[in-house]
């Protein structure tokens, strides 16, 4: 069956408390749902906005209640503290861990991920070892920060780990930041741009590893007291933050009979959930970080991103195909990925995806000024633009990663240098 | 009240740092850091910064009725 979605809606449920149901629910809203609007939370806090947790709330500047604007007209129901345990498609219900059932006409799936837990949990569980992904994490890690450690060890060489180790340099902190892959944020931005990242991070005293693995972490009455290496040089260390990426929340769909899995909750490109055997399931949509869905900016090949510019996009798109009714076209989720960090006092921004970029091109400023625009060209197109302290230029270069103009892009235009195409 | 601002938007015009500099830093030349929760008492300084945004990146509502941070 694939038939559209069944009449109007008149209660719509949203799993998923954070940047993409709480974007969803003000859409929905915003596009003249008056009916009956749930949002469920498994965290006891209303939305909230994760990216300043890792800089300034760890930094102790400003608030840590960094809870998300809500508009008075929101109307909606929350069901805090209270994390979804079963989906039957066929009642339409989902239930929740507290054995509550609630129906819906509508439903949207943005349970969001989790910090991926170190692997042993007995290192796991000792005094002094972190992950980052709540407000509650925030917190606690804050504290430790506030109490002057002797030396944090960071491990995961993505942009978490990096703006953390950020944090802890403005606070004068010892910090050593280990990544197991030989160049830094390769993945996000190539090991050029990414080995510049790690250069500015040495600069700012990082004591930064390449190639570096923990081979055991140490204790002492169950307090972490540092790190062994698989090269066997020890790191003394009295906490540890494992930035290791993310886990998918998904296991709640077990037997919904939804294509879910680690990667994430199988939709097509109007957010609508799609079951194991390959049907559209009409009532049922994704968004956010748990979302899977073909990327027509990358020939359609299932994604799933973990950027708060998805989230509110795919929200808002799902929002829209929720409402639509028989004669209403639905919203395609085009969005352009895209992502902002801040770390060393630089502003890092990408648009595009530079995963597969076979080159690069510097076209406004230069990496020796740490102020510039750089293309990334994959077979003759441009795929993606990243600047660093330079974010005024970037827009300009959307259209052409949209529509994958040819790369390199002009050359010998009157405003700008001789280009060079270098490696990624 | 609370504030979000959408950074992927924000190119660093620091308009809003002249309206509410009690409220918006910027650390550098571009990373913008401000304050989540201002008071009430700041709103009208929240609001011109809201208004100075040339790129509308931030928003900025009163905390909900009833609850207060």
């Amino acid at each position: 069956m694939t038939a559209g979605p069944s009449g109007p809606p008149e209660r719509i449920l949203v799993v998923g408390a954070s940047l993409a149901g709480l974007s969803a629910a003000h859409a929905l809203r915003a596009e003249g749902f008056a009916g009956a609007l749930t949002l469920v939370g498994d965290e006891p806090h209303a939305p909230y906005d994760r990216p300043p947790l890792s800089k300034q709330v760890l930094r102790g500047l400003f608030s840590p209640d960094t809870t998300l604007p809500r508009r008075p007209e929101l109307r909606a129901e929350f069901r805090l503290g209270t994390p979804a345990s079963r989906l039957d498609c066929e009642a339409r219900t989902v239930t929740l861990a507290d054995g509550s059932t609630l129906p819906y006409d509508r439903l949207l799936i943005a349970t969001g991920t989790r910090a991926r837990p170190w692997p042993n949990p007995e290192e796991a569980s000792l005094d002094g070892v972190f992950t980052l992904r709540t407000r509650d994490d925030a917190a606690r890690l804050s504290a430790r920060f506030k109490a002057g450690p002797k030396r944090v060890v960071l491990v995961g060489g993505g942009f978490i780990g990096f703006e953390v180790a950020s944090t802890c340099r403005d606070l004068d902190i010892p910090v050593s930041l280990l990544v197991r892959d030989g160049q830094p944020l390769a993945a996000a931005l190539g090991p050029r741009l990414g080995g510049l990242v790690g250069t500015i991070a040495q600069e700012r005293g990082v004591d930064l590893r390449l190639g570096a693995e923990i081979e055991r972490m140490d204790s002492e009455g169950g307090r972490l007291t540092g790190v062994t290496l698989k090269d066997g040089e020890r790191i003394e260390a009295d906490l540890l933050v494992a930035a290791i990426g993310a886990v998918r929340n998904v296991a709640w769909l077990e037997g919904s009979g939804l294509a879910a899995d680690e990667g994430g909750v199988l939709c097509d490109g109007y957010c609508r959930a799609i079951r194991a055997n390959g049907d559209i399931v009409p009532d049922v949509f994704v968004a956010g970080d748990v979302a899977r869905w073909p990327n027509p900016h990358q020939g359609e090949a299932l994604v799933a991103v973990e950027h708060w510019g998805n989230a509110r996009a795919q929200a808002e798109a799902a929002a829209r195909n929720m409402l639509a009714g028989p004669a209403t076209g639905l919203t395609r989720h085009d969005h352009l990925p895209d992502f902002w960090s801040q770390q060393f006092g630089l502003t890092i921004k990408l648009v595009g995806l530079a995963d597969g970029a076979d080159s690069l091109a510097v076209v406004h400023g230069s990496l020796d000024a740490r102020r510039f625009v750089a293309l990334y060209g994959r077979e003759g197109r441009t795929v993606a633009a990243a600047s660093i302290d330079s974010a005024r230029w970037l827009p300009a270069y959307e259209a052409a990663i949209r529509e994958g103009a040819p790369f390199p892009p002009i050359e010998g235009a009157i405003d700008q240098p001789r280009l060079r195409i270098e490696e990624p | 009240m609370k504030v979000v601002v959408d950074l992927n938007r924000c190119q660093a015009y620091a308009q809003c740092v002249y309206a509410a500099p009690r409220h918006f830093v910027l650390h550098g030349r571009e990373a913008l850091v401000y304050d989540p929760s201002p008071d009430e008492a700041a709103r009208a300084e929240i609001e011109r910064a809201v208004h100075a945004c040339p790129v509308r990146a931030i928003t900025a509502l009163p905390d909900p009725a009833g609850e207060t941070k």
